[in-house]
C-alpha cells in the first residue's frame, strides 16, 4: 500500500478486554476511500467488538483510530455517527410504526421553531432513496409493512442522510433472499463510486469474493491477516481464521454406537429453517451441528424437542413418531439445554433445585408434594457429583457464575434422567474449568460411565466452537443456510473442510 | 419461596454472601413485618389505649379479613406474572349472587357455595382468555346470552337450548379451526372484566341492592362471639377463614407441583415451556384456584354489608395489588409470599385505623398509604439494583 494514499480509517493496536476476557488484541484496521474492506472470522474473534468500538457503543482499552487524518475517539454511538461512522446492525433498529420519511430523517429533522418542515421531510427522504436506487419505496408507509430487504434499505439511506462517510455492514445478506442479496451488493458498489468506504462482515466468503476489495482476518482477537481479495484464494483465508493448536482438553475415547435413539428424515420447520434436515443418533454417540450462527441450529434442535413447529418431515424418538410437545419429549427421554441461558435456560430467579426439577416433580415428597427435604435428597447428589459450586442446593440461580449456572441447565436431564440430550452451545460464555468439566461429563455420559446409572446415553452438541466439536464428537453434521449437510465421523473432517462447508463454498452447497 | 420459609443456610461462604441472605430475610419476611411492628407502635404510642384496647385490636382484624382473603387469591396471580383488576368487581357479583341465592329461599351452605362458584366461574374464564381459549370463551358466552334472551319469546326453553346448542357448535367449531389461540394479557383481560363484571353485577339485581329477608349464618361470618358476660369476645368467623385461606395457599404454592409450576411461569415463562410445563393449563387452574378465593372474600363482604350491592367492593383492586407488593411480591412474577401479603393488608388497615384514631383527616391517611406503598416497592427495587451492580 502506498503511503501517500488517503486513508479513510485506520486503527492501531486497539485492544478491549471484559473483565478477564480479552475481546480485542492488537488489532490493527486501514480502511481506503471507496473501498469495500471485509472483516472475518469465526464467532467469538473480535469482530463485533471491533465494529462496537467503531461505531462508539465500546471504549477501546488501549491504541488508536484516526478518521480522514484526525484522531476518532468517539464517546458513544452518537458521536460516531455525527462523525460520519454508521453502523447496520443484524437487528435493524428501525422505528417500526413510524413511516419511511420519518426514519430516514430521525434525530435529523427540519424543522422551523421545533415544527416539522413535512415539505421538506418528503423532499429530503425521497432524495435520499433515489440515491439508493429505490425510489419507489411509498415514503409515507409505515417501516413494518416494509420486507427485510426494504427495510434494511431504508436504514442505509438514513445512515446517508445523517452523511456517513462510513458505512459497517454486520452480516448484512443473513436475512435475505438471493435476488435481495444481488441488489444490495448493486447498491455497495454504487455506494462505493460515491466515495463512501464500507466495512463489511460476514461468514460467507462467497459473499466477500463477490463484493469485497480487500480483507483483515481476525482471530481471538487479534488481526492475523489481510490482503487483496482477488490475489487470494478461499483455502488461504479459511487457513487464517482456523489456524490455531488443538487443546488438549478434549477426552478421546471409545464410543460404541448401539441402537438407533433420534432418527429425523426431511425435516422441515417454520420459514425452511431448517430444511432437507436428516440424520440418527445412537445410543452411545455424540453427534456435533457446525454451522454460522443464524444457519438454522439451534432452528433445528427446536423442531426436533416440539419446542418450534414442523412443517414437515419425521422425528423418530426411540419408538414414538407423530405430533409431540415438550412435555412428550421428556417423557420419552429426551431433553434440551437452550443456548440461551439467561433467557430460556434457566429461572434465573429462582433456586437451584428449582430449576433442576422443573422437568420433572415426582418422588419429592409423601403423596406427590414438592418438600424441601425432597427437593434437598432429589438435587444433592447432582450437586456434588458435577460439580456445581454454591453454597446450598436452595441458592438462587442468579448468584452463580456462567458456568456453574450452565451445569445446572444439565442437571436438569441428568435429573430427569433422558436418554437423549440436546445441547444448544453449552459451552458458550463459560470458563476454561467448567469446559472441561462438560466435555468429560459429556463423554462419560455417551460411554454409561457417568454416576452410578451404566446406561448409555445419546448426545446432540451444536456448537459454533469447532475445535470443541473435532474434539468431543463421533460424527459431525454442518448446517448452511437452513440445510444440513451429511453427517460425517469427525476423523474424516477438519476445521477447514467443516469451514468451507459452513460458509457455503465447499462442495455440498 | 414462601418468605415464611426462609431460614439460614448452611455453609455460607463468605461475608458478602451472609449479608445477601440477612438482605433477602430482611426484605422478605422480616421487612414487612418490622414495617407493621413499627407502624403498630408509632400509633400504640400516641393514640394511647384507644388504639391499643381489644375491641379495637380485632376491629382491625375484622377491617383486613375481606381485602386479605383476596389478596391471598392475588398473590398466587401475581407470582405466576399475571395481574387481576377485576377482583373488586368480582366481589361484589359475589354478594349480589349470595343475596340472590338467599332471597330465592335457598339454605346458607348452598348460598355460600354459590358465592365460591361465582368467583370460580370468573376465574375460568380469565384464565381462558390469558391462556388464549378465546373460542371457548365466546361460544359458552354466546351460547348463555341466546339461552336467556331466547326463553322468553315464543320459541320457549326448548327453541331457546336449541338455538344456543347450535350457536355453540358452530362458534367452537370456528374458533379452535380458524382464530386457533390468542393470548391476551391478563392486564387486558381483567382491565374488560373490571367494567363488565360491574354490568353482571347490576344485572342480577335488576340495577337495585338485594335485601334478603333470612340471611341464616352466612350473615354472621364477621361477628364476634362473646364469651359469656365478660364484654371480651372470640374472633368472628371471618378471621379464621383469613388466617386457613392463607394456610392453604402456602401449602399450595410452597408443597404442590402445581404451586411450584405457578413460581416457574412467573420466573421465566420459555423456561417452563421448555421444561415441558403446559403453561396454558396451568394458567387456567390458577386463575380458577386463585379467585375461588376472591368468591370467598365476596361472601365476606356480604357478611359485613348483609345485602348484596352490585356497588361495592369500589377500588379493592388497588388495595389486593397494594397487599401483595408491600408483601415483598414482585409485579413481574416469580416471587412473592403469602404471609407478607396478609402483612401487607393489615399495614394498610393499621394505617386506616390508626389515623381515625389519632382524629386525622381521611387524606392524611391516604397519603400515608400512598407513600408505604412506594417506599416498600423502592425497597425491592434497591435490592434488585444492589444485586445488578454487584
Amino acid at each position: 500500500m502506498s503511503s501517500q494514499e488517503t486513508l479513510r480509517m485506520r486503527v492501531n493496536g486497539a485492544c478491549k478486554s471484559f473483565g478477564p476476557t480479552v475481546a480485542l488484541d492488537q488489532v490493527d484496521l486501514d480502511l481506503r476511500e471507496g473501498e469495500v474492506h471485509a472483516v472475518i472470522g469465526e464467532n467469538g474473534a473480535g469482530k463485533s467488538t471491533l465494529m462496537k468500538a467503531l461505531s462508539g457503543a465500546h471504549e477501546l482499552d488501549a491504541g488508536q483510530m484516526w478518521l480522514d487524518g484526525s484522531e476518532y475517539h468517539p464517546a458513544n454511538p452518537q458521536a460516531g455517527r455525527a462523525a460520519g461512522v454508521s453502523m447496520i446492525y443484524q437487528e435493524l433498529s428501525l422505528a417500526q410504526h413510524l413511516s419511511v420519511k420519518e426514519n430516514i430523517l430521525l434525530g435529523v429533522e427540519p424543522t422551523w421553531h421545533g415544527l416539522m418542515k413535512w415539505k421538506e421531510v418528503r423532499q429530503r427522504a425521497a432524495e435520499t432513496l433515489a440515491g439508493v436506487g429505490r425510489p419507489d419505496i411509498p415514503l409515507d408507509a409505515p417501516v413494518n409493512e416494509l420486507s427485510n430487504a426494504e427495510q434494511q434499505l431504508v436504514e442505509i439511506a438514513r445512515s446517508l442522510a445523517t452523511g456517513c462517510r462510513v458505512l459497517v455492514l454486520d452480516e448484512p445478506t443473513s436475512s435475505l433472499t438471493q435476488s435481495d442479496t444481488e441488489k444490495l451488493f448493486a447498491l455497495i458498489r454504487r455506494l462505493k463510486g460515491q466515495g463512501v468506504s464500507i466495512l463489511y462482515i460476514s461468514h460467507f466468503l462467497e459473499e466477500v469474493q463477490a463484493v469485497c476489495d480487500r480483507f483483515t482476518v481476525l482471530r481471538d482477537g487479534a488481526s492475523v491477516g489481510g490482503g487483496i481479495v482477488a490475489e487470494t484464494s478461499t483455502d488461504q483465508i479459511v487457513a487464517m481464521m482456523v489456524g490455531r493448536d488443538v487443546e488438549e482438553m478434549y477426552p478421546k475415547s471409545e464410543h460404541v454406537a448401539e441402537e438407533v435413539m433420534l432418527s429425523v428424515s426431511d425435516l422441515h420447520g417454520e420459514e425452511d429453517m431448517p430444511h432437507d434436515a436428516s440424520f440418527e443418533l445412537h445410543r452411545g454417540e455424540v453427534v456435533g451441528i457446525a454451522g454460522v450462527i443464524g444457519a438454522g441450529r439451534t432452528e433445528m434442535l427446536r423442531s426436533i424437542f416440539s419446542l418450534d413447529e414442523v412443517e414437515s418431515g419425521e422425528v423418530k424418538v426411540g419408538a414414538y413418531v407423530g405430533p409431540a410437545s415438550p412435555s412428550m419429549r421428556w417423557l420419552q427421554g429426551m431433553g434440551m439445554v437452550s443456548e440461551d441461558r439467561k433467557r430460556e435456560g434457566l429461572a434465573v430467579g429462582l433456586s437451584i433445585a428449582d430449576n433442576v426439577v422443573m422437568s420433572r416433580m415426582d418422588n419429592l415428597g409423601p403423596m406427590g408434594l414438592v418438600t424441601r427435604g425432597g427437593l434437598q435428597s432429589a438435587c444433592t447428589p447432582w450437586i456434588e457429583k458435577i460439580p456445581i459450586k454454591c453454597s446450598s442446593a436452595f441458592a438462587k440461580v442468579d448468584s452463580l457464575s456462567g458456568g456453574n449456572q450452565q451445569k445446572v441447565a444439565l442437571a436438569r436431564l441428568l435429573h430427569s434422567d433422558v436418554d437423549v440430550l440436546l445441547l444448544d452451545e453449552p459451552t458458550r460464555g463459560i470458563d476454561v474449568g467448567s469446559k472441561a468439566a462438560i466435555y468429560k461429563m459429556i463423554d462419560e455420559l455417551a460411554r454409561g460411565e457417568y454416576g452410578d446409572s451404566s446406561k448409555k446415553r445419546a448426545v446432540v452438541i451444536v456448537s459454533s466452537y469447532l475445535p470443541e466439536l473435532l474434539g468431543i464428537c463421533d460424527r459431525i453434521g454442518v448446517m448452511c443456510r437452513g440445510k444440513l449437510g451429511t453427517v460425517r465421523p469427525a476423523n474424516e473432517t477438519d476445521e477447514q473442510q467443516i469451514m468451507r462447508e459452513a460458509t457455503g463454498t465447499g462442495d455440498e452447497v | 419461596m414462601s418468605g415464611g420459609e426462609v431460614k439460614m443456610l448452611e455453609g455460607a461462604e463468605n461475608e458478602e454472601s451472609v449479608r445477601e441472605k440477612l438482605m433477602y430475610m430482611l426484605t422478605h419476611w422480616f421487612g414487612p413485618i418490622l414495617g407493621l411492628l413499627a407502624i403498630w407502635l408509632f400509633f400504640a404510642v400516641t393514640a394511647g389505649w384507644e388504639f391499643i384496647g381489644v375491641s379495637n385490636q380485632q376491629l382491625i382484624l375484622l377491617q383486613t379479613v375481606v381485602v386479605a382473603t383476596a389478596a391471598v387469591g392475588a398473590t398466587m396471580i401475581i407470582v405466576s406474572g399475571g395481574i387481576d383488576l377485576s377482583i373488586g368487581a368480582s366481589i361484589a357479583l359475589t354478594t349480589m349472587t349470595v343475596a340472590w341465592l338467599l332471597d330465592k329461599g335457598a339454605p346458607p351452605i348452598v348460598a355460600f357455595i354459590g358465592g365460591i362458584l361465582t368467583g370460580m366461574l370468573v376465574g375460568l374464564t380469565i384464565g381462558s382468555l390469558v391462556a388464549g381459549y378465546i373460542g371457548r370463551v365466546v361460544s359458552v358466552s354466546a351460547a348463555l346470552i341466546i339461552l336467556v334472551v331466547v326463553k322468553d319469546t315464543t320459541l320457549g326453553w326448548a327453541g331457546a337450548a336449541i338455538i344456543a346448542a347450535v350457536a355453540f357448535t358452530v362458534l367452537l367449531f370456528v374458533g379452535e379451526k380458524y382464530v386457533k389461540r390468542v393470548p391476551i394479557s391478563s392486564f387486558i383481560v381483567t382491565l374488560g372484566l373490571w367494567g363488565a363484571l360491574r354490568g353482571v353485577s347490576k344485572w342480577v339485581g335488576g340495577n337495585e341492592p338485594i335485601f334478603p329477608d333470612e340471611r341464616g349464618w352466612v350473615g354472621d361470618l364477621m361477628t364476634g362471639t362473646p364469651i359469656g358476660n365478660s364484654g371480651w369476645s372470640l374472633p368472628a368467623a371471618g378471621v379464621w377463614i383469613m388466617i386457613a385461606s392463607a394456610v392453604v395457599m402456602v401449602f399450595i404454592l410452597s408443597y404442590t407441583r402445581f404451586g411450584r409450576h405457578v413460581f416457574a411461569i412467573g420466573s421465566n415463562e420459555k423456561t417452563a415451556i421448555l421444561c415441558g410445563i403446559n403453561i396454558r393449563r396451568s394458567q387456567v387452574c390458577l386463575y380458577t384456584l386463585a379467585i375461588a378465593f376472591g368468591g370467598l372474600a365476596g361472601i365476606l363482604q356480604f357478611s359485613f354489608l348483609s345485602i348484596g350491592d352490585p356497588t361495592t367492593a369500589d377500588g379493592y383492586e388497588l388495595q389486593v395489588i397494594a397487599a401483595v407488593v408491600i408483601g415483598g411480591a414482585s409485579l413481574l412474577g416469580g416471587e412473592g409470599s403469602v404471609l407478607g401479603t396478609i402483612v401487607g393488608a393489615l399495614i394498610m388497615t393499621v394505617v386506616a385505623n390508626g389515623c381515625t384514631k389519632l382524629g386525622l383527616e381521611n387524606y392524611v391517611q391516604q397519603i400515608v398509604t400512598g407513600a408505604i406503598i412506594v417506599a416498600a416497592v423502592a425497597l425491592e427495587q434497591w435490592r434488585h439494583g444492589a444485586k445488578i451492580a454487584r
